[in-house]
């Protein structure tokens, strides 16, 4: 198939839908909007089904059940939205139950703005659920990249058993890119949901034995052994699922750490440097959770400074501080509010903070 | 030899958690022999609250999830969405259903979502330790409300089956109690008709059964269930206050 010019939004939606999505469970949250459209018109065409929940800690709970009972299962929303989903994402690691969950995030904190952010950084990589739990989290920087994410997510959550998130900031939601879409896959039938899902709630006739979803463990040995099991899963995810890309590193005298919208504008950056004669790297997490520390092993000695650049006042640097482990100076580039700067700003900056570093 | 009685199988082997004289098991054994009767256990999938009855997948024999806390009307809904043809229902206590997960039931109830919601409410959270719920009776005593309820400080109790009933594709609301043989056989008539009206997709059926408490009320077990038959129903009419036309 070739390219089609698609809006991101819509782009993520049909990409959900050709990787088998079942079930999706929106409600209306800017500037997330065109996939739940997107999904009441296009999903049931499909043969999935689209409910428009009352919240979105309704959505996240249809999303529990409906992914319980064994359906590949697709929600999304934005920054506020995904405080409310905290209660049942945490139960969702608890009760094992896969959920790929599309976070097209905007300025915070409270209601904030409808402009993009990365404000979210620490609350998709740390969590608002209470307990011991972990959450892969991608963070793709354009529309093709996201689209195969997602695609991808699906399998990843179900060989897991665990929610994968994808944190894709306004810009890439709102923006239109070229894009090839990956082949549809269809939709597992119903009665074939036992042989694939073992675990999923069929009812009694449909597999062996009975099958319960929980979370509850009232024993604190039981409860200890069962985040231990949790913990064994994150430590196999953490090796297969942490992902980056690395740029110009080569007698780089300055290394931007970017994600999303932030690591393309990063790039361009590193090219007005370039003409003013400062070689500057970047590294591009991808994998939020599990954090790509290996990339850093990767700085040269010719690094004066490591410059955590993000649509934040500052999170992702806590991560990029615990990677250097001192060996570099860390600064930090931020605009926050739903205020993306030019790649120009990002140069100027980062310039002034080199001469500073000299 | 000719079988007069036996369990029902939709029941497990297990011993209840629940309290003596706590009217949960009495809801649990009656749900799972109507299934049983009606040759469902196989093919149905249950939703558990938060709550004294959390446990209840330890006891009902059939495929379950657990839920969080009010959320078993969403996740219902979730099911529901990849199980069409199958018997979904949640079962929920006052707590769950009428404080916390408020909004969840009343907008399971406004989509006319085709699962059955089996409501124990006792007027009280039992696992808790008795505080006060929004079904806690005015001048009845609880943990948050120790010399009884007041208007003035927490309100009228809700009255879920009266609420539920106005919303139109709520299409079956009942209460019923579980205190005497024959108010038992009207609660397990009443568990048919919302199968009936699930299986034949009419929309959302809902049965409420005024249950007891005795721990947490502080009553001897016949104490309590005569509080429910005077106080209780006293605020809580039972009967049928909505039923499509062709269920009998």
């Amino acid at each position: 198939m070739g390219k089609v010019l698609m809006k991101g939004n819509e782009a993520f939606a049909e990409a959900a839908i050709r990787a088998g999505c079942k079930c999706y469970f929106g409600y209306p949250i800017t500037p997330q909007n065109e996939i739940p459209e997107y999904m009441s018109h296009e999903l049931p065409k499909a043969g999935g089904a689209f409910v428009q929940a009352e919240s979105e800690l309704a959505a996240i709970s249809m999303a529990y059940g409906a992914a319980a009972a064994g359906g590949r299962v697709f929600i999304s929303t934005s920054s506020p939205g995904l405080s409310l989903m905290q209660e049942g994402l945490g139960f969702i690691c608890s009760a094992e139950v896969p959920v790929v969950v599309l976070n097209v995030s905007r300025g915070g904190p409270g209601v904030g703005g409808i402009q993009p952010g990365q404000a979210d950084y620490i609350q998709v990589t740390r969590g608002g659920y209470n307990g011991d739990c972990k959450i892969p989290v991608f963070a793709p920087a354009g529309i093709q990249e996201c689209v195969d994410t997602i695609y991808k997510a699906f399998d990843i959550a179900e060989k897991y058993r665990n929610p994968v998130l994808i944190f894709a900031d306004g810009m890439m939601g709102q923006m239109m890119e070229p894009v090839v879409l990956p082949e549809a896959k269809g939709i597992t039938a119903v009665e074939d949901i036992p042989s694939v899902k073992p675990w999923a709630i069929t009812g009694t006739d449909h597999h062996e034995g009975r099958n319960v979803v929980y979370s509850l463990r009232m024993q604190p040995d039981v409860l200890e052994a069962h985040v231990e099991h949790l913990f064994e899963k994150y430590d196999e995810a953490a090796k297969e699922l942490v992902d980056y890309k690395a740029y110009s590193l080569d007698e780089a005298e300055l290394v931007f750490v970017a994600f999303g919208t932030m690591s393309r504008l990063c790039m361009e950056a590193i090219e007005i440097l370039g003409e003013r004669g400062i070689k500057a790297g970047l590294i591009r997490p991808i994998s939020l959770w599990p954090y790509p520390d290996a990339a850093f092993d990767l700085i040269p000695s010719t690094c004066k400074t490591v410059i955590s650049t993000e649509l934040n006042m500052g999170q992702m640097i806590f991560d990029v501080k615990n990677a250097v482990s001192g060996r570099f100076p860390v600064d930090f580039i931020g605009r926050t509010g739903g205020i993306v700067p030019s790649s120009l700003e990002i140069a100027d900056r980062a310039e002034k903070i080199l001469a500073s570093r000299k | 030899m000719k079988t007069v009685f036996e369990p029902t199988k939709g029941m497990t082997p297990a011993d209840t958690s629940y309290c003596p004289g706590c009217t949960h098991g009495i809801a649990h054994r009656l749900i799972m022999e109507v299934l049983d009767e009606r040759g469902l256990l196989g093919n149905t999938i249950g939703v558990v609250p938060i709550g004294c009855s959390i446990n209840a997948h330890h006891f009902m024999n059939i495929d379950m999830c657990e839920s969080t806390h009010g959320r078993a009307p969403a996740i219902a809904t979730g099911i529901r969405r990849v199980h069409p043809d199958k018997v979904v229902f949640t079962y929920q206590g006052d707590g769950d259903l009428a404080s916390i997960g408020a909004g969840e039931i009343v907008h399971a109830a406004h989509r006319g979502e085709k699962f059955s919601t089996f409501f124990i409410n006792n007027a009280i959270y039992g696992m808790t330790g008795g505080q006060m719920a929004p079904t806690t009776l005015i001048g009845q005593k609880a943990t948050t409300c120790v010399s009884g309820r007041t208007v003035e400080q927490a309100g009228m109790p809700l009255r879920m089956c009266e609420i539920l009933s106005q919303i139109d594709c709520c299409v079956y609301a009942e209460r019923v109690m579980l205190t005497t043989p024959a108010n038992i056989r009207k609660a397990k008539k009443a568990i048919n008709r919302a199968l009936d009206v699930q299986l034949q997709g009419l929309g959302f059926g809902f049965v409420e059964f005024l249950s007891s408490c005795p721990t947490n009320w502080g009553l001897a077990p016949k104490d309590a269930l005569k509080y429910v038959e005077e106080k209780m129903s006293a605020y809580y009419p039972v009967g049928v206050f909505k039923k499509p036309e062709g269920i009998d």
